[in-house]
């Protein structure tokens, strides 16, 4: 009965947390936006106190239910450890805990992110390393199955689904995602939940607090037999059986082992002063995850393509993509406040990534903010009447700010590169970066100030400008815009 | 939540929607008469043997009164052939041989069409019949400037040949003039000053070319001279845009056109045959608002909204033929039944459409026909797609005016959704730098990249909800 309560709402909480990173119309995030909020580690960044009292709280009184319920990365590994016990029954064993290693990663993690490189605590970060495979491993089949739909719809001039784009963001997370993935679905096919008690941070702190916890399994020595069964199908590898003893900062209480036990041996109930078992030390195989780290692919520079020749009667010109210009300072979303709060706040977990519905966000390849999201215009830019990773992110690293607000965030400035400039190398009027500047930050003035018919080109008004990109994103110049955005360390307001 | 509600009716639709298919199937067997081609349902077979043929007064010659346009020939992706799909060859000869069949007899290409492909496919559909089974007209198609060189307009006419092959073109035609930021200027540049037009009338006393004309839009300084100057050119034809709406509201529509009744009546006066273009605005004649299409449907149920056009333009006897670049055989059809024979219009039924055309004015519509002559935009945009959409739009009620409009909630969706369907996002009005290169190419004289901007700010408003 336990158990399918822990599986029923495991299966809720994961269905729906997934759901979040792949609902890019956003309906999902105005439900069930709450479910990332209350994921522990970005309630701790955000320094949501409730959140963390409530979650510690609840673990004091029944055990890390967190682990098997909350956490989708933790629900993630049950999956996987089912298609395992299919396989093979009984496949667990005791082990003693690994205390150096889960000791170590959590004191690696807290130094590192004390440090400031908040990216690389993110790669063993629990819900980002779930938001990062969601997104990208699962968003693109998600998207194709959206835009079958939508193709479908078309056909029949229905408006309901429309047809979105299908982008890698970055090569590296996408490795890195798929990396994770495997190893994980390779450690909970063979032995359950080996990442969640051996790197797992939350669960190391977690599993400080379950050693006390109020409720948890209990062997009655007096109807057990010693056969080992619980032993064998403990995921978490806690339960000692020869001695009786359950490790209880290990044991992340999904009742398998109370239903496995034929004798009616275990039960849910309040702890006698037994034992809990001070794990000892034995050899281990570290799985380290930093072997993913790819490096960033190598852009090559073209010459800025020239305009298409006009002949007539159809066919369309080659349209250029647009390519990354290299920017001095990065650009970070409005609503992140400047660049530290963001590393300082960000896990890494790509939900606001995936919820941008302009193609702007993606994660950084920087060793320092490594996969915390950045801003950038090949795609579309940030428009004025979208909120929407500000809405979404759990931990306080882009804080909500209204639409009203945007408008007046600076988080970057354009500049002119003359040399791209339309007027200049074509010769014809342009001003398509002055005509959508939603601030009137630009202007188009004669080039040559005693000629007042001379082509005309955009000045920026370095005050008004807020930096959303839609000059650089709508400048006809390509592959590099004669326009571009260069971020702002501290946003300002206006 | 509301958009899971709205797709969950939208597949319990779907469902009654299958249902309702599928009851109409069955149903469609015990009616008396069998419904094969749609729109002509209850009319049935198209006739043979019934096509309205009007006299060439100076060669005798019947001209079948429905003209084939090779503008819009079909291409492998399903699409008009302006993609770059191969043409659908095969189709096309389909077509053609229907068409030969049912007594059309006039083709009427260019070199530019279908993205300079027409005059080919079309060469190698007609040539599988008899050359008099046919005429051929084609045109010295040479807008751009790099084609004003005698030397470049000659090997246009002469490739001409090649393409259709053929030894002599039956109708040879001026292409659009009147267009050019100049109008008198171009003309000048394409064909008086490399001595082309001369070399033209040159031909045609050799018999290479059998008719002389021209085809028009725009600035009707040029008409007039070119008309002032029939006996020296002695115009064998002429070639105009005329249907029931730019009768007499072309003026209004845009300033710097002509009525076609002024056009028609100097041509008439004159007795120059007269070719009809644009005999339905491209396409913009059929899909009409609901109430306009209620009003033609009421008057003849049984026949398409595009009958009434093509009846209109038949009616004047001094037209040679009208002119439809027919994609699909279901226009062809339908067409063929309009002329099959024509039922020429009764005073009463052409004031009926007077009064329609009055309607269809008070729709906003940009006089876009979709000819593609502005096309590729230098910078990428797909000019004709967006303002087709924003036609659409109109036609269906989907511009609010405010964000009070009671339909505003569907219409916006309607707009922005079709509007990222129809045209890709780098295509889309807002890429437009409005470097004005497209607007001396459009037979219509609209100001492109105005238009391009008000519907970009439309869109602005619509996306930010601030209409």
């Amino acid at each position: 009965m336990l158990k399918r309560i822990r599986i029923t709402l495991a299966v809720v909480f994961i269905t729906l947390i997934t759901l979040l990173f792949l609902d890019f119309t956003g309906t999902a995030q105005q439900w069930f936006g709450w479910m990332a909020k209350i994921q522990f580690l970005p309630a701790l960044l955000a320094l949501n106190v409730v959140v963390v009292v409530c979650l510690l709280i609840l673990t004091l009184l029944f055990g890390r239910i967190y682990c098997s319920v909350i956490c989708p990365l933790g629900v993630m590994q049950d999956i996987f450890g089912w298609m395992g016990k299919r396989a093979k029954k009984h496949r667990y064993s005791y082990s003693p805990a690994k205390q150096w290693l889960r000791y170590g990663m959590l004191v690696l993690m807290v130094a590192v992110m004390i440090a400031g490189f908040g990216g690389i605590a993110a790669l063993i970060a629990p819900y980002s390393s779930f938001g990062r495979i969601v997104q990208n491993l699962l968003g693109p089949v998600w998207a194709w199955g959206n835009n079958m739909l939508a193709g479908w719809a078309a056909e029949h001039d229905r408006y309901m689904f429309y047809e979105t784009d299908i982008w890698v963001r970055s090569w590296t997370v996408f490795a890195i995602a798929a990396g994770t993935l495997a190893i994980l679905a390779v450690l909970a096919w063979r032995n359950g939940r080996t990442y969640c008690n051996t790197i797992c941070p939350v669960g190391t702190v977690l599993g400080f607090v379950s050693r006390f916890s109020f409720l948890a399994p209990v062997i009655d020595t007096s109807k057990c037999n010693s056969c080992g069964l619980c032993s064998r199908n403990c995921k978490a590898a806690c339960i000692n059986s020869k001695e009786h003893r359950i490790d209880y900062s290990r044991c992340v209480t999904c009742f398998d082992c109370i239903g496995s036990c034929h004798k009616g041996a275990i039960s849910y109930a309040r702890r006698t002063s037994a034992a809990t078992v001070a794990g000892k030390q034995t050899e281990v195989v570290d799985s380290s995850r930093r072997g993913f780290i790819a490096v960033a692919g190598v852009m090559t520079a073209a010459a800025v393509a020239k305009a298409e020749d006009k002949t007539v009667d159809g066919g369309l010109a080659v349209i250029v993509d647009k390519k990354v210009p290299e920017r001095r300072t990065p650009i970070v979303p409005p609503g992140a406040v400047s660049m530290r709060n963001l590393t300082n706040h960000c896990t890494a977990c790509q939900l606001c990534v995936a919820a941008c519905p302009n193609g702007v966000l993606r994660p950084s390849t920087d060793a320092a903010s490594f996969m915390q999201p950045r801003s950038s215009y090949e795609r579309g830019y940030c428009r004025p009447e979208c909120t929407r990773c500000s809405d979404v992110c759990p931990s306080g690293a882009i804080k909500p700010i209204t639409i009203e607000e945007k408008s007046s965030i600076q988080i970057g400035h354009a500049c002119w590169i003359k040399d791209n400039c339309i007027p200049i190398v074509d010769g014809v009027s342009c001003g398509n970066c002055a005509r959508h500047c939603p601030t009137g930050a630009i202007q188009m003035v004669p080039s040559d100030p005693d000629d007042e018919n001379s082509v005309k080109i955009p000045v920026v008004n370095d005050e008004k400008c807020i930096g959303c990109g839609a000059c650089e994103n709508l400048c006809p110049a390509r592959p590099f815009s004669a326009i571009y955005v260069e971020g702002l360390r501290n946003h300002r307001i206006i | 939540m509301k958009n899971k509600i709205n797709r969950r009716d939208f597949l319990k639709r779907m469902g009654v929607g299958a249902a309702a298919v599928s009851a109409a199937a069955i149903t469609g067997c015990d009616s008396k008469n069998n419904p094969v081609t749609g729109n002509q349902t209850a009319s049935g077979e198209i006739p043979m043997g019934e096509m309205t043929y009007r006299t060439n007064p100076k060669t005798g010659e019947k001209v079948s009164i429905l003209g084939y346009g090779c503008m819009r020939w079909p291409d492998l992706s399903g699409g008009v052939g302006r993609s770059d799909a191969d043409l659908d060859q095969e189709t096309i000869n389909e077509l053609v041989d229907y068409a030969l069949e049912h007594g059309v007899n006039y083709f009427d290409t260019s070199p530019a069409y279908c993205r300079g492909r027409s005059e080919e496919a079309t060469g190698i559909a007609l040539a599988r019949h008899p050359r008099d089974s046919y005429f051929i007209a084609t045109k010295l198609s040479n807008f751009a400037p790099q084609t004003w060189s005698r030397e470049a307009s000659l090997q246009m006419y002469h490739d001409s040949f090649k393409k259709l092959q053929t030894p002599y073109i039956d109708y040879m035609l001026l292409h659009s003039v009147g267009g050019g930021e100049d109008a008198m200027d171009t003309f000048r540049k394409r064909y008086i000053d490399n001595g082309i037009l001369d070399f033209l009338l040159e031909e045609r006393e050799k018999g290479k070319i059998r008719n002389l004309g021209f085809s028009y839009h725009g600035d009707i300084a040029i008409f007039d001279n070119l008309l002032a100057n029939h006996d020296k050119y002695k115009w064998d034809f002429v070639q105009i845009q005329m249907n029931y709406l730019d009768w007499n509201h072309a003026k209004e529509i845009n300033p710097s056109n002509t009525n076609a009744e002024y056009l028609y009546d100097e041509l008439d006066k004159r007795e120059i045959p007269v070719v009809i273009m644009e005999p339905l605005l491209g396409g913009r004649l059929s899909d009409l608002p609901d109430h306009v299409v209620a009003r033609l449907k009421q008057k003849e149920p049984e026949r398409s909204v595009a009958s009434w056009a093509f009846r209109f333009a038949g009616t004047y006897p001094r037209v040679l033929t009208v002119l439809s670049g027919m994609t699909y055989m279901e226009h062809l059809q339908d067409n063929l039944l309009s002329y099959s024979p024509l039922k020429p219009l009764s005073d009463e039924e052409k004031q009926f459409l007077f009064d329609t055309s009055s309607l269809i004015v008070q729709y906003p519509t940009v006089p876009c026909n979709d000819c593609k002559y502005c096309m590729p935009c230098p910078y990428g945009i797909d000019i004709p797609a967006i303002l087709t959409h924003y036609n659409k739009c109109v036609n269906q009620g989907n511009i609010p005016e405010t964000s009070q409009a009671p339909n505003y909630r569907e219409a916006r969706q309607a707009f922005l959704v079709g509007y990222d369907r129809s045209v890709p996002k780098l295509r889309q009005a807002s890429h437009c730098i409005g470097c004005n290169q497209c607007i001396v190419h459009c037979p219509q004289n609209i100001a492109i990249p105005v238009e391009l901007h008000r519907i970009d700010r439309f869109v602005e408003q619509l996306k930010q909800n601030t209409l």
